[in-house]
């Protein structure tokens, strides 16, 4: 069984469906006893990373979530499930100066599988040049390391985005996008990955990525 | 590269699509499930549900649309519509949009996208505005409700600016003066808007024919077009529409 984790934000049901649609047998679940005995875990999400976090470990999932991948549990987080495997994250953080205070200990924690703070997105590039943010739409993403997330897949395919904070450069990303900057938007850790992108969203190249991903809950039983 | 949008949008009314939608070869036409999931196939980016439902039982039935929504599309879909509070909003999201958009309960409570913002995050939250020229100031455009009808005095510029500024992911940008014209969009409205705005802006009304929307897009500096009765009339498809855009110069995904 694979667990999506629901901790009181947004859209579930279209990551359930979508892990269903490939053959997963996917379960939205609060519990962490569930989450703990779960052979994959899947931590969907939009909202903000300050709430998330607060419930998380409020909820004692937060201790799940690191409990199952610390087992070898196959684990994919999207969106903000993906800024949650980072140490912090500035976004929705209360107190004074904290948007942007990277390093601030008192920034809500995430996951800690993969070292940085999530930051904002910039709104002008190197030159400059404005953009939009949030980031809407769908964008190119570019593999830049081996992920069994994106076998059968192009670089280069397209990916829905909606988001307005990014992961910092890490020793874990596999792949970027650009938009005002260039940024990791996927990141593997053996058996845990995320990604900035919604691949419950994201046509038949998402459905692709969902069905790689049961691939390796499947290896991994 | 973010590539443009192209967002055909339906009417909807007791969970049914209206405004004669003429389709070839649906099973039912006035599923709007089964409608988006064709444009999805043709590679729309995103679609619209905008809600015309007037009764409370007809609200009902488009948020149980909504969750049939998000269980059968892979694309991510907006509604809109009769919002009133974040009570409701929360209902439409918990059932499964992935956006909604406000309209006139936003004017008469501007504070309804601060919180709602709050609550669901800036990406789920687009503001709707409905636009009119000031007769006699080409560059001057006001904000309308009740479909058009009621004049609010507010600088359709300025209250753009202000929804961005409290929160909202997204303007969603109609002219009055071409909706159903098939003209082309206003495009210094759009240029306007756009230029006033650091989150991305919609554009609609007046799409008549493929050169329209490349305009939106180079000259009035939109980040999406939508359209409405040339996709659902099959007029043009999405697909033609993106291969168009992309002989233009425009980034789409095909």
């Amino acid at each position: 069984m694979i667990a999506v984790v629901d901790y009181c934000k947004g859209n579930l049901k279209s990551v359930e469906r979508g892990l269903q649609a490939v053959g997963g047998d996917a379960h939205i679940t609060d519990n962490p006893e569930i989450i703990r005995a779960a052979d994959a875990v899947v931590l969907p999400g939009v909202g903000s990373f300050a709430d998330a976090s607060q419930h998380m470990v409020e909820s004692g999932q937060m201790e799940a979530v690191r409990d199952a991948i610390a087992a070898g549990k196959p684990f994919l987080g999207i969106c903000l499930g993906e800024h949650l495997l980072f140490e912090a994250g500035v976004e929705g953080a209360a107190g004074p100066g904290v948007d942007g205070a990277v390093g601030d200990p008192s920034l809500p924690v995430g996951l800690g599988v993969v070292s940085g703070t999530v930051v904002r997105m910039p709104s002008k590039d190197a030159q400059g040049v404005l953009y939009k943010v949030p980031h809407v739409g769908w964008n190119s993403v570019e593999f830049t390391a081996e992920c069994p997330l994106f076998d059968g897949i192009a670089s280069g395919e397209y990916f829905y985005f909606t988001h307005s904070y990014i992961a910092p450069e890490n020793e874990c990303a596999v792949a970027t996008t650009k938009h005002s900057v260039t940024f990791p938007c996927a990141v593997q850790k053996g058996k845990v990955f995320g990604v900035q992108f919604h691949p419950e969203k994201s046509s038949d190249a998402g459905a692709k990525v969902l069905a790689n991903f049961l691939k390796v809950v499947e290896a991994n039983k | 590269m973010l590539t443009k949008r192209v967002i055909p949008c339906m009417d909807v009314k007791d969970g049914r699509v209206v405004k004669g939608v003429n389709f070839v070869n649906l099973r039912d036409a006035g599923d709007p499930i089964e409608l988006a999931q064709r444009y999805d196939e043709q590679r729309a980016d995103e679609v619209i549900f905008l809600d015309i439902t007037a009764t409370h039982e007809g609200r009902a039935t488009t948020v149980d649309m909504a969750s049939r929504a998000s269980e059968e599309l892979h694309l991510p879909y907006c509604v809109g519509g009769g919002f009133r509070s974040v009570e409701d909003i929360r209902t439409m999201i918990a059932a499964g949009a992935d956006k909604v958009s406000v309209n006139s309960a936003a004017i008469a409570d501007p504070t309804l996208i601060t919180k709602a913002a709050a609550a669901f995050g800036t990406q789920a939250i687009l503001c709707a505005i409905d636009a009119k020229q000031v007769p006699g100031n080409p560059n001057k455009w006001e904000v309308y409700v009740h479909g058009g009808r009621k004049n609010t005095g507010l600088d359709a510029v300025e209250w753009a600016a202000e929804a961005a500024r409290r929160g909202a992911g997204e303007i969603l940008l109609t002219s009055m003066d071409r909706d159903g014209s098939k003209d082309g969009f206003d495009l210094a409205l759009t240029r306007a808007v756009s230029r006033a705005v650091n989150i991305p802006v919609i554009a609609s009304g007046g799409v008549g024919k493929l050169e329209h929307f490349a305009e939106g897009i180079i000259e009035g500096e939109a980040d999406a077009v939508l359209a409405a009765s040339v996709f659902h009339f099959g007029e043009l498809t999405i697909r033609e529409v993106k291969e168009y855009m992309r002989s233009q110069g425009i980034p789409v995904r095909l």
